[in-house]
């Protein structure tokens, strides 16, 4: 993992199971996901559609939905489900001793 | 071959995986090391994973020692019980123990093991207060229990729950005590975590979940001071206790290898050979660190014990490297088995069976064609064969239709599943509450035409109560009927399950279901968690149903009634505070003006249901705009929540020269009666004074028109995407009357309502001759529905701003982190 430059954005505990928090960046605001069974996720904080917050969506198995127009966007892929169409970027991750870790270099690129 | 010297194995602790490297050892290299054991335990090697059966009382200590004196003595072992070490000299190369006694190695094993973590909380170190770890521990439990009375055990994971079983088994009363929402979070997800759940409850012990321990209580026994008398937790409960057990989980023993200059992490750093960072020491068991992780079960411990055993007889080949593991509750009569990863993640399905009859509940975890995870309640003999699956990475990809129903179905036919269905005989019972036969469903189906599973539950009665085989009748009715049958005929609540809402809070009622895993369980969702649409809608059903128990899972939430605001386009929210019945005074508006100046407010708005709406503020600042609009009495408007939001009025006899009644001063009384509560959808009033109808009472979800008479009683208006004239309810000649046939009817509305459904919906589908005989005509149901009201409302009359203000739910208002601020401090 040399080229990645994990920087820790905090505990899995901090972000409530199904739920979801953010992160600041220079370059907008990131949405750290947890589903239920503890997978972590991290996308741009944004719905392809427009704009809304996902952080603040309902998080059901391995998706959320979009607060304000209800679209579902795919936690793994960042891609809107069913018939919507669109694409949200997603940042590595990874989680140690339960510590959360994202990639810094994908945060220089979204900047 | 010349005869070797031995060389001098120094090893400290005498737990399960030295014991097991030892024996390893001993078949591998027998006679290259001569061994001394130090062990702080004053007994020989026992097995510390049936400590659980020694409490209960269905094994004895003898029956699980693993090496006997006889064994120690046969393999030339020095064993010095009762010694615990105190100081490694890596320099001289010797270890001396706290009674004295050094010994000098070529070769040091450390095995010091694990001690529990005791939570710091004021009483922690009372006397009665245990931890649950080794057999000293477990004779304390058995002592205490001979006296009887209550035990809390604090923490649900694996050890808690074996201990609380145990305890319980010996005759005492148990309380579990468990931070989060479900038992056994780690190796369980929530909905085994909640047939585990019920099963320990039905035995008698009290499991209560979210519950924070905040201080161990003591009381003073006779002339031996004080003792542990109980335990409150952060919201103030208190629970008797004569004996506390703490397992809360176990931290790597590592001061001793520290002080000795060894690398330590939370663990004893190790290679895959299990060598430390003295070449000459190794380390095994739960003081050991391998590649970022520590062990606490058996299988890794007894992998490295392998390892170790292999590498001091200088087998240089096998290194250690954590896998999958598997987890079985060892409380008699709990099937429980869960193994590997089963988290969801990238590009991972999963396939769930449940059966609400037997109370079975498998989860298969799936990743590129391979079995990663399972859980299992109820029926656990696939395990092994799962978990073979998990280790060997075997392509699955041909089992997979079948992979759910074990190893037996293994590659064979999928299943059709009439085909069960249509080879029982007629006599055959389908519906066990109501006593009704294959046959009598088929013949009623075909004699009377009927074409939906609510004729068939209205003719024959099958399936009419738990509805559990509701599944049944729609399999025969497919079978009678052929294509003509429609099973879509009730619009499911979602893509989770086939039952519509009606089935749904029906079966919630009659099977008692009180938390969001027992529905999906009991009522055999089709996936683990639910979904967008039916979580928030379960989540309200049970509000409804179960106010007092229920925990209400916020999670399942729309934003908006998680924070307590209504989230704009761009991601900020609006606050409207509750004015009651429209009034307000000079010091609101003061405080509303504050507010504004104070947060750079951009927008404040008169709402339609007359009071201010403050638009745009930011997410972070709500809870301190909040508590500024507090200290004048402001409570939240609930603008953004399925209950009830406005109750609109004129000023009636107050001011006006039509008023025929004070519809201010009902409208305000409403308001403050019924505040705070949730409906399947919101609720909207209003009371005009006069048939003038100021307050445009005749187009809400509930509105009052006074007369000279008393209070005429409407319902089921929309002035929405829909524009509907309410409907007359009744005239009542008392506000008492009025508040009364109010209450009933928005209660009947809570209790039979679908989620989303506004009252009008409601009216329609219910009917208005059903509405007005349970809450107009029949006093004792009305009366009924009334009380329920009111005791729903002891749990709903909270004020959530207060409650934000006072620091619930901050992680909602905060970001996690701040990236430029991480960078900067780096």
């Amino acid at each position: 993992m040399h080229d990645k430059a994990w920087l820790a954005i905090g505990q899995l505990d901090d972000i409530p199971r199904a739920g979801a928090r953010i992160v600041r960046t220079p370059g907008g605001c990131i949405a750290v996901f947890r589903t239920a069974a503890d997978a972590v996720f991290a996308l741009s904080d944004q719905c392809p559609h427009r704009g809304g917050p996902l952080s603040q969506g309902i998080v059901h198995g391995n998706s959320v939905t979009c607060p304000l127009h209800n679209w579902v966007i795919s936690l793994e892929t960042g891609e809107a489900q069913g018939a919507d169409e669109g694409q949200v970027k997603r940042f590595p991750l990874k989680v140690d001793a339960g510590t959360i870790y994202i990639d810094g270099a994908s945060l220089a690129e979204q900047a | 071959m010349p005869e070797q010297v031995p060389k001098r194995l120094v090893v400290i602790g005498n737990g399960m995986a030295p014991g097991r490297a030892l024996e390893r050892l001993f078949e591998a290299a027998p006679g290259a090391y001569e061994v001394t054991i130090f062990n702080a335990e004053p007994r020989v090697n026992y097995d510390r994973i049936m400590l659980s059966p020694v409490l209960s009382g269905e094994k004895t200590y003898e029956d699980i020692i693993i090496h006997d004196d006889a064994w120690y003595e046969a393999n030339g072992v020095t064993l010095h019980t009762s010694a615990k070490v105190s100081e490694i000299d890596r320099q001289t190369k010797t270890v001396t123990s706290e009674n004295g006694i050094t010994a000098a190695y070529d070769k040091l094993i450390i095995a010091t093991g694990s001690h529990p973590f005791v939570i710091p909380v004021p009483g922690h170190d009372l006397p009665g207060v245990n931890t649950y770890r080794d057999l000293d521990d477990v004779d304390a439990m058995m002592e205490a229990a001979r006296a009887g009375g209550r035990a809390v055990v604090i923490g649900g994971g694996l050890l808690g729950l074996e201990a609380a079983a145990g305890l319980r088994m010996q005759g005492m009363d148990v309380t579990v005590l468990h931070l989060p929402a479900s038992l056994m979070e780690r190796q369980l997800d929530p909905a085994a975590g909640y047939l585990l759940e019920r099963e320990l409850t039905s035995r008698g012990i009290d499991v209560r979940c979210k519950s924070n321990t905040q201080e161990i209580l003591s009381r003073t026994s006779n002339g031996t001071g004080p003792c542990v008398g109980g335990v409150k937790l952060d919201d103030g409960t208190e629970i008797e206790a004569e004996i506390v057990v703490m397992a809360v989980g176990i931290r790597p023993s590592v001061e001793l290898a520290k002080e000795a200059g060894i690398e330590t992490n939370r663990g004893i750093l190790v290679d895959p050979t299990m060598r430390t960072s003295d070449p000459d020491i190794y380390a095994v068991g739960e003081c050991v660190e391998a590649g970022g992780q520590c062990f606490g079960l058996v299988a890794p411990l007894y992998e490295q014990a392998g390892v170790l055993a292999a590498q001091l007889a200088g087998d240089a080949e096998p290194s250690f490297v954590p896998q999958a593991t598997a987890t079985k509750l060892k409380v008699t009569g709990v099937n429980l088995y869960s193994a590997g990863d089963f988290a969801d993640g990238d590009g991972r399905e999963e396939i769930v069976l449940r059966d609400a009859s037997q109370s079975v509940y498998k989860r298969l975890v799936i990743e590129d064609d391979t079995l990663v995870g399972v859980v299992m309640y109820g029926d656990t003999s696939d395990g092994a064969w799962f978990f073979d699956l998990i280790k060997r990475k075997t392509d699955i990809s041909d089992m997979r239709e079948t992979l759910i129903f074990g190893q037996n179905y293994a590659g064979g036919e999928p299943l059709d599943p009439t085909a069960a269905v249509a080879a029982l005989p007629g006599d055959a019972e389908i519906c066990g509450c109501n006593g009704v036969c294959k046959s009598r469903i088929t013949d009623t189906i075909t004699a009377k035409g009927l074409t939906s599973v609510d004729e068939v539950r209205a003719h024959t009665k099958a399936s009419a109560s738990c509805g559990t085989c509701t599944g049944l009748v729609e399999q025969l009715m497919a079978l009678t009927l052929g294509d003509a049958f429609d099973p879509a005929a009730v619009t499911p609540m979602c893509g989770c399950t086939d039952l519509g809402h009606s089935d749904v809070r029906r079966l919630i009622k009659a099977k008692e279901l009180k938390t969001i895993p027992a529905v999906m369980q009991e009522l055999e969702w089709s996936t683990s968690g639910g979904c967008a649409k039916c979580r928030p809608a379960l989540n309200y059903y049970l509000v409804a149903d179960w106010p007092d128990v229920y925990a209400d899972d916020y999670q399942s939430r729309f934003i908006n009634e998680r924070v307590h605001a209504n989230i704009q386009k761009d991601g900020t929210y609006s606050v409207v505070p509750r004015m009651w019945g429209g009034m307000t005074s000079s010091d609101e508006l003061r405080a509303i003006a504050d507010v504004v100046d104070k947060f750079d407010i951009p927008t404040v708005k008169v709402t339609g249901g007359q009071r201010i709406d403050m638009l745009g503020i930011k997410k972070e600042d709500l809870p301190a705009v909040w508590a500024d609009l507090g200290k004048v009495g402001f409570v939240s408007g609930a603008a953004y929540a399925k209950g009830l939001r406005t109750v609109k009025t004129c000023v009636g006899t107050d001011w006006c020269r039509f008023g025929t009644q004070d519809s201010t001063g009902l409208g305000v009384r409403i308001e403050r009666f019924m505040w705070g509560s949730w409906t399947p959808a919101k609720v909207k009033m209003g009371v005009s004074g006069c048939p003038r109808n100021c307050a445009e009472a005749t187009c809400k979800d509930v509105g009052v028109v006074c007369v000279d008479s008393g209070y005429e009683i409407h319902y089921a208006g929309a002035a929405g995407l829909e524009v509907l004239k309410t409907e007359l309810l009744c005239n009542v000649a008392s506000e008492d009357e009025a508040l009364a046939v109010i209450v009933a009817l928005v209660q009947y509305y809570r209790e039979t309502g679908h989620y989303l459904e506004r009252i009008w919906k409601w009216t329609k589908r219910i009917g208005q001759d059903a509405i007005t005989a349970q809450v107009v005509d029949n006093l004792e149901t009305r009366k009924a529905l009334f009380d329920r009201f009111v005791f729903s409302q002891k749990f709903a009359q909270v004020d959530p701003w207060e409650a934000r203000v006072k620091g619930q739910d901050a992680h909602e208002f905060q970001p996690m982190a701040d990236v430029a601020r991480l960078e900067a401090a780096e």
